[in-house]
């Protein structure tokens, strides 16, 4: 890891972007939101296996307290059909109350474990729920090789 | 220590300098969203571009409930009692209410696949586990076991994703809909997860709805003719009567019917799609499928598909579309380990720098001397605000390749008249009398604090 730099413009261009992983649904217990825990070989070498995978595991779990079907869902639910739905547009559902603890825990987790690492996760409710997004930042003046494939995902251009 | 000039850039310099197009506003991605559909109120109300027979059924509710109110009510309050428009009046709001939910809310749209995203699922079907030498076409599909059932996902061409299961693209409003059930031009939307209920719940009060008005115009009739005067008399004394019964008579019918066939579905927790198609009632294959996604049990299907927690609008009409300048920081305030090195003055500037930095676009500032043991801290922290400028395809990209004309405010549906096309529904359909006014789902902007809103 260099140790001085002259400017922070020069450090920009030394914290590139050079990869996106991204992290898939796992559809086997049906259409609940649940990621597959499966580590990818493209963060091999960036961080350990049994930190990305508590990682995901708490998302699921996460994801799989907000959709639990039990006893305070069906109130909230009864309720609101009572009240012809109106009440989803006064209360913010429990649904919702998940998301911003996972909005939280994501955040907290960039910053202690994966930004440190030049990695950092987007939130997957900005990816329409489908993938976990891990960007893979490149620090050009570690002495640090480029992670697994380089292909610079930037075919959308 | 080496000679160097350090330029202590003013962090209220770095905040969002001006790029040459000072004059664009920020966009919200309702603007730029590349189905077919319309926005309204500043994105807070969607429908579907094709508002289908929504006037038509709008119209048939207001008229033949009005006509209840003006013309059944008061004869039946004097005569029978007074329960009578009170109910109705439950009714009416019951349908009223559901309906537009029904019409503006995102069924559950799914957003189409980012192009890093759309990539690397092309990566993924360009390589195959098997050979990829062959000169067949790449398959397109995925197959994954759900509750010992096979079940194969279909890879979307529009929105460059592997659909999730239950999910179907709808070509009417260009859009990926999950647990599609079908398009409903007569509440002009699709029907899908997340509207569901509240198309359950209008298609259910409207056939109380109709019956009742149905059986208080005719007691209207029978009272009136009761007195001696015959039919005839009644029915010239009290013509809205006659046109309640004509307009009630023939929709009960249907509106029964779907009602019942929606009770069916939601009891064995499927969707008119899957029913229609036969996805899991074994005409496909010899072996014996079952639905995977049932319970096995009626209250629990009923109870999860209409009483399971709602989930958000993954759309997010009302978030902004990150500016076209690549970069594009995470407001995230990070806690600087150097910070803790107070000795040093100059960390603690690049300290304020870099928080000031975080919530700007660019990060042109210099860093002054540091100790050496300060700088690994700060560096490992920096990627995630720094990232280079130069790649990454602003979201708008995305958003805008398919992009139809952005729609601004529609606030009235211009029914193409009846055009009463496609839909999937197996039995005629009949219901929706729509009328809008509802401002809902402004609440799901909120889910998403921009905090990673993509750094490219």
């Amino acid at each position: 890891m260099a140790t001085e730099f002259h400017n922070l413009q020069e450090l920009r261009h030394s914290a590139s972007l050079a990869n996106k992983v991204f992290i898939q649904r796992d559809y086997t217990d049906g259409t609940i939101c649940k990621f597959q825990t499966k580590f990818p070989s493209e963060l091999d070498s960036r961080i350990e296996r049994t930190l990305f995978e508590d990682t995901v595991k708490m998302l699921n779990n996460y994801y799989a307290e907000a959709e639990k079907i039990g006893g305070q869902s069906y109130l909230e639910g009864c309720l609101a059909c009572l009240t012809v739905y109106l009440i989803f547009l006064c209360i913010e559902t429990r649904y919702e109350k998940v998301l911003k603890k996972i909005s939280w825990y994501i955040q907290e987790q960039n910053e202690k474990v994966y930004a440190p690492r030049g990695l950092l996760i987007t939130d997957p409710i900005e990816r329409g729920m489908r993938v976990i997004e891990i960007s893979v930042y490149e620090d050009h003046g570690s002495s640090g090789s480029s992670s697994g494939s380089s292909t610079t995902s930037s075919s959308g251009r | 220590m080496k000679n160097r000039e350090y330029q202590q850039i003013d962090p209220q310099a770095l905040a969002t300098p001006p790029p040459d197009h000072t004059s664009r506003r920020l966009r919200r991605k309702w603007e730029v969203f590349p189905g077919k559909n319309r926005f309204c109120c500043e994105g807070r109300i969607i429908a579907a571009r094709q508002s289908g027979v929504l006037p038509l059924t709008l119209a048939l509710i207001l008229l033949t409930s009005g006509l209840f109110f003006i013309f059944d009510c008061p004869y039946l309050v004097q005569n029978l009692t007074g329960c009578i428009p009170a109910i109705g009046g439950v009714l009416f709001v019951f349908v009223m209410v559901s309906l537009l939910q029904t019409s503006f809310t995102d069924p559950g749209i799914l957003p189409r696949a980012t192009p890093e995203e759309a990539a690397d699922v092309e990566k993924q079907i360009d390589n195959p586990t098997g050979s990829s030498s062959s000169y067949r076409p790449p398959p397109r599909t995925k197959e994954v076991v759900i509750n010992q059932q096979v079940v194969k996902l279909k890879y979307c061409f529009t929105c460059k994703i592997f659909r999730p299961p239950r999910t179907s693209h709808c070509s009417l409003c260009d859009n990926c809909v999950e647990r599609f059930d079908h398009h409903c031009p007569w509440v002009g939307n699709c029907v899908g997860k997340r509207n569901y209920r509240f198309f359950y719940a209008f298609i259910v009060s409207l056939s109380f709805l109709t019956t009742f008005i149905f059986a208080c115009a005719t007691t209207h009739l029978a009272l009136r003719s009761r007195g001696g005067n015959g039919l005839v008399i009644a029915l010239q004394e009290s013509p809205a009567s006659a046109l309640e019964l004509v307009v009630c008579f023939f929709s009960v019918w249907s509106i029964l019917g779907l009602s019942g066939f929606h009770t069916y579905l939601v009891a064995a927790n499927l969707t008119t799609n899957e029913d229609i198609k036969g996805s899991w009632s074994g005409k496909s294959g010899g072996e014996d499928v079952g639905n995977p996604y049932s319970y096995n049990s009626i209250i629990k299907n009923c109870c999860s598909v209409l009483c399971g927690p709602m989930p958000p609008s993954l759309i997010d009409r009302r978030g902004f579309v990150p500016s076209d300048d690549s970069v594009q920081t995470s407001p995230v305030e990070i806690q600087l380990p150097a910070a803790k090195n107070d000795k040093n003055m100059c960390t603690q500037g690049t300290k304020g720098l870099l928080e000031t930095a975080s919530r700007s676009p660019l990060l042109t500032s210099s860093c002054p001397q540091a100790k050496p043991q300060a700088m690994p801290a700060v560096l490992e922290t920096l990627p995630e605000i720094v990232p280079s400028p130069e790649p990454h395809p602003p979201k708008t990209t995305g958003g805008r390749q398919s992009t139809n004309t952005p729609h601004k405010h529609h606030s009235h549906h211009r029914s193409k008249a009846k055009q009463t096309t496609h839909h999937t529904h197996k039995t005629s359909n009949s219901s929706p009398r729509p009328y809008h006014s509802h401002s809902s789902r402004r609440k799901d902007s909120k889910n998403r604090d921009p905090k990673f809103s993509s750094l490219r």
